[in-house]
């Protein structure tokens, strides 16, 4: 037997879903892009456990975030240098106040727990609903919607704190110094 | 604060952007302030989001697609292998 065409396009089509997914999770374009691959590989291999006409997006997305867990779980002591990365990007684009905003709400978003991360972009970005998003994550839908409500409060507070700091008066004088550590 | 509720404000629009980043007000004294930070947010959410989405598929994934549809579904060659499976993905995977 050979791959259905109509499932091999479901799974096709889900792929920018997906990297947008994987890309929010860890933050980073070359793993995430090896993370969907490596969803793709699995669900082809277990291709005849997925029920045809269910939801395929759904079904991939679980995949990938638990493929994402079972990672991160290993990569744990590796704590990526957020603010490392995010003051060399404030170093060469500091006049434009669009992309500062941008990596703003970028750094903001990476200091979310995993959890309350994957929650809120499941649900405000994927565009899941709460039952479908507690299925992909494995728990409960009150869970979901509490994580996502925890999310967006945490996201206002580091907002409204870091804007304070990084428009401040001498934002470009921090970012030089930030860049040259 | 309740000196502060009992103020009359002008009701002229504030600036977007003192909104979004609670200049001059916290986030958490003002709903409305609080619902407007929120919108930004989900705006913003979706910004980052959608800009993954627009790229579209890579080549890689296209080309791991049709290497699929050359080789036996479930079959494993080692070219195409997955690494096994662990535990969590076989106890999450619908069955």
């Amino acid at each position: 037997m050979t791959l259905d065409p109509s499932v091999r396009d479901a799974m096709l089509g889900a792929v920018p879903s997906l990297r947008a997914f994987a890309i929010s999770l860890s933050g980073n374009v070359d793993r995430a892009d090896d993370l969907v691959q490596e969803t793709l590989l699995r669900a082809w291999a277990n291709i005849a456990s997925f029920e045809p006409g269910t939801n395929m997006s759904a079904w991939l997305f679980t995949i990938l975030r638990n493929l994402f867990r079972s990672e991160y779980r290993k990569r744990r002591r590796e704590v990526p240098d957020n603010d490392g990365i995010y003051a060399e990007t404030m170093k060469t684009q500091p006049e434009q106040t669009s992309h500062v905003e941008f990596e703003e709400f970028r750094t903001a978003l990476a200091k979310l727990s995993t959890d309350q991360r994957e929650a809120l972009i499941l649900v405000g970005a994927s565009g899941f609903s709460y039952e479908e998003a507690a299925e992909i994550c494995g728990c409960a839908v009150g869970t979901i919607k509490s994580r996502v409500n925890r999310a967006r409060t945490r996201l206002a507070e580091l907002l409204a704190i870091e804007s304070v700091d990084d428009f401040g008066p001498d934002h470009e004088m921090r970012a030089v110094l930030g860049g040259g550590r | 604060m309740a000196g502060e509720e009992t103020m009359k404000e002008p009701k002229t629009p504030r600036r977007e952007e003192d909104v979004m980043y609670g200049r001059s007000q916290s986030a958490k004294s003002r709903p409305a302030l609080n619902r407007e930070i929120q919108a930004k947010i989900g705006q913003q959410l979706r910004a980052v989001y959608d800009g993954v989405v627009q790229q579209g598929v890579p080549d890689r994934f296209v080309d791991l697609l049709q290497r699929f549809d050359q080789a036996e579904v479930g079959q494993n060659s080692q070219e195409a292998a997955p690494a096994p499976v662990d535990d969590e993905i076989k106890r999450d995977s619908p069955t």
